[in-house]
């Protein structure tokens, strides 16, 4: 288990104690199905990776469902996500289809950003997940922009910001809390410590190694969960986006889980630890821990092992539908680039125009 | 050696002769280097001169700026250029102001090397060329070796230069070998292209990765279509050297300039421009450009291909220079 303070008194806000959120038994066998799916479907995505079927970066995170699961289920409908580029559990998490997650790590037309994105840049719209972003931190300003417009549209939801124990030490962290805290909007940053920015531990990088503690800079309450531990990370979860809803209150939550896999698949992860300290993480798994309460809940073998066989069957599905989906149309290079009416003012610059080169090839499917 | 290999080479010598000269930047110590170019080196100096940084670019290319003026030589490695318009406001607006705006009672000899490159399928946010952004501020000097030996040369001459300088690697030379003079004494100048390739009928006018597949490119233009091909590596953007541009130019009547970038007020058009100032009676016809398609580029394997400035799309720009199709 990762090493987890106790919460610390907030530093601001809450008087009254709001009323715990414990998850019902169907909740929690349906969290646990989510847990499940997430980590078959990360293991199949190294597969498929290592099959060259999957190109560029891809990131894993097999090890932190707990702490993905359990906060989206904090998440209304209507609240939005937005998150580093560690992202497939999370759209899994929000219901996403397995399908279009898996159809955009392939690159194809059917994938949640249409095989433009891939594996960093998973979104879905529909589900307020405004997504997965590339750059350590550059989501923070973005989220905290998501918080302001509900803010000024009158909206009573909530935002919550992803973002790895890396990027708190970026100047992007510390002007978003700034200004959340000063505007009080209605965000709560989760930052997912799982112990390693790359190949970097936490406190190789971070002279506060106890990163919440960041929050009071700006007195803005922040809490430290032990992110391996589903019902503790939703209850701060969900205390947490209560009082970003109805009171404006921003938060930072550090959930400190690991991750098994490297920083991405390309890194075999044990140059900077070791076997054992893994091993030791492993005996802490989180879906074991909801597996055994499932089980004191009283739930058979039986259905358990449908559960994973389910998510066998989906994930299998899923790279299925994903090698049956079409590539994106070349001609198709620049859709979505300019809004609509655009290819008029580029009109005059196009190749094929009057004075247009020959080899700059650049308009594609642009937006008309 | 690998062009990996040989930049490690030109670090380890320069450390060795200069003890001033230091290393900053994310996972260059424990992690040995994102893409491995400092591999060993934290073992061998030690983590006082091998400093493994957080993500925090702004921060540690400003600290690069500010031991630059005492007199170190940090040599700050940005993991991809990409990464470093996060520190953009410490490049452009504090590095390259020094000498000039304190009037030269200051000076700021700064290195940082990161590569560019696309061709991984790493999408839009980490696909990226900006050579251009940075080699035309006034007060950086910007080079971007295409060969080992340059590799070695040109990052020796940026630290022992005492400007700031950017070296723009590529991610997929990396993995390219090619003879390197052993002699720790062997510097590249900066500003002054190379001929890699002598020819005749038209000049491809390049420089990192663009270098080598306009070499490619020139192979297959005269194995198919019987076309010598001179191939001008710049290896320096800023200093730019027209004048070996312009002689080879001079002799070929044609130019075609390639680059990784994006071609709109890009590299290829500062040289279009040079070329017809300084050419303008030589040429027998328009000088063309190949770069990349101008969209933040795409995931998918095929979109990404037909994006990229491919070694057909060389070839059919110096074809269209002389008057013929593919």
């Amino acid at each position: 288990m990762s090493p987890v303070a106790a919460a610390p008194a907030p530093t601001s806000a809450a008087e009254d104690t709001p009323p715990v959120a414990q998850l019902t038994l169907d909740q929690r066998r349906e969290l646990y199905e989510t847990m499940v799916l997430s980590r078959v479907f990360e293991t199949e995505a190294e597969r498929q990776y290592k099959a060259a079927r999957i190109g560029g970066y891809c990131h894993l995170s097999s090890g932190q469902e707990a702490t993905t699961v359990g906060v989206v289920h904090a998440l209304q409908p209507d609240d939005l996500l937005v998150t580093g580029y560690r992202s497939h559990g999370f759209a899994l998490a929000r219901g996403t289809s397995p399908e279009a997650v898996m159809a955009e790590l392939f690159g194809r037309e059917d994938g949640c950003a249409h095989g433009r994105g891939g594996s960093m840049h998973i979104l879905d719209v529909a589900r307020g997940y405004y997504g997965g972003w590339g750059i350590v931190a550059g989501q923070l300003p973005v989220a905290t922009g998501l918080a302001l417009a509900l803010v000024r549209q009158g909206k009573p939801q909530a935002v919550v910001c992803e973002l790895g124990d890396g990027a708190v030490n970026m100047g992007a962290w510390h002007e978003s809390l700034n200004l959340a805290a000063l505007w009080k909007l209605p965000i709560v940053f989760l930052v997912v410590n799982n112990e390693y920015g790359m190949g970097t531990a936490v406190a190789r990088a971070s002279a506060e190694p106890e990163l919440w503690k960041r929050a009071s800079a700006h007195r803005m309450h922040g809490e430290r969960v032990d992110g391996d531990d589903l019902d503790a990370v939703y209850e701060a979860a969900d205390r947490l986006l209560r009082a970003a809803r109805e009171e404006r209150t921003p938060a930072v939550l550090e959930a400190v889980t690991y991750r098994y896999r490297g920083h991405s698949v390309a890194d075999a992860g044990l140059a900077y630890r070791t076997k054992d300290e893994i091993a030791e993480h492993q005996v802490h798994d989180p879906l074991r821990r909801v597996r055994t309460q499932l089980r004191e809940a009283g739930i058979g073998e039986a259905e358990l092992e449908a559960i994973d066989a389910r998510a066998d069957e989906r994930v299998a599905a899923a790279v299925e539908f994903a090698a049956a989906s079409a590539e994106p149309s070349v001609g198709q290079l620049a859709v979505g680039m300019h809004a609509g009416g655009s290819a008029e003012q580029f009109a005059r610059m196009r190749p094929g125009s009057a004075f247009g080169e020959l080899a700059l090839t650049f308009d594609a499917g642009l937006g008309s | 050696m690998t062009y990996r290999e040989a930049l490690r080479l030109a670090l380890r010598e320069e450390m060795a002769r200069d003890e001033r000269v230091f290393i900053m930047g994310e996972e260059v110590g424990v992690f040995d280097g994102a893409y491995k170019v400092t591999a060993g080196l934290m073992q061998e100096f030690g983590e006082d001169r091998v400093r493994d940084t957080p993500i925090a670019e702004e921060g540690f290319v400003g600290a690069g700026v500010g031991a630059a003026m005492l007199g170190e030589r940090p040599v700050v490695e940005i993991m991809t250029i990409n990464f470093l318009l996060v520190a953009m406001d410490q490049v452009v607006n504090h590095a390259a102001k020094i000498g000039a705006m304190f009037g030269g009672e200051v000076r700021c000899p700064l290195v940082i090397r990161t590569p560019n490159g696309a061709g991984n399928q790493l999408t839009a946010q980490h696909s990226q060329s900006f050579d251009q952004w940075f080699a035309s501020t006034p007060g950086l000097k910007v080079v971007s070796p295409a060969t080992p030996a340059d590799a070695k040369g040109l990052l020796k001459a940026a630290i022992r230069d005492d400007d700031p300088v950017l070296v723009i690697e590529n991610l997929p030379i990396y993995k390219q070998r090619g003879e390197v003079p052993l002699d720790p004494e062997f510097v590249v100048p900066i500003g002054r292209a190379q001929v890699l390739r002598p020819g005749t009928d038209v000049t491809l006018v390049t420089h990192s990765y663009a270098t080598v597949r306009a070499l490619a490119a020139a192979e297959q233009l005269a194995e198919q279509h019987g076309v010598s091909a001179e191939v001008v590596d710049l290896r320096s953007l800023r200093p730019l050297d027209v004048e070996t541009v312009a002689a080879s130019v001079a002799k070929t009547n044609r130019a075609v300039c390639v680059e990784e970038g994006w071609p709109t007020y890009g590299v290829t058009a500062e040289l279009a421009a040079r070329i017809q100032h300084a050419c303008f009676d030589a040429l027998d016809a328009p000088v063309e450009r190949v770069g990349m398609a101008e969209v933040p580029l795409p995931y998918a394997k095929n979109l990404e291909l037909a994006a990229m400035p491919s070694e057909e799309r060389i070839m059919g720009a110096a074809l269209a220079t002389l008057g013929r199709t593919p």
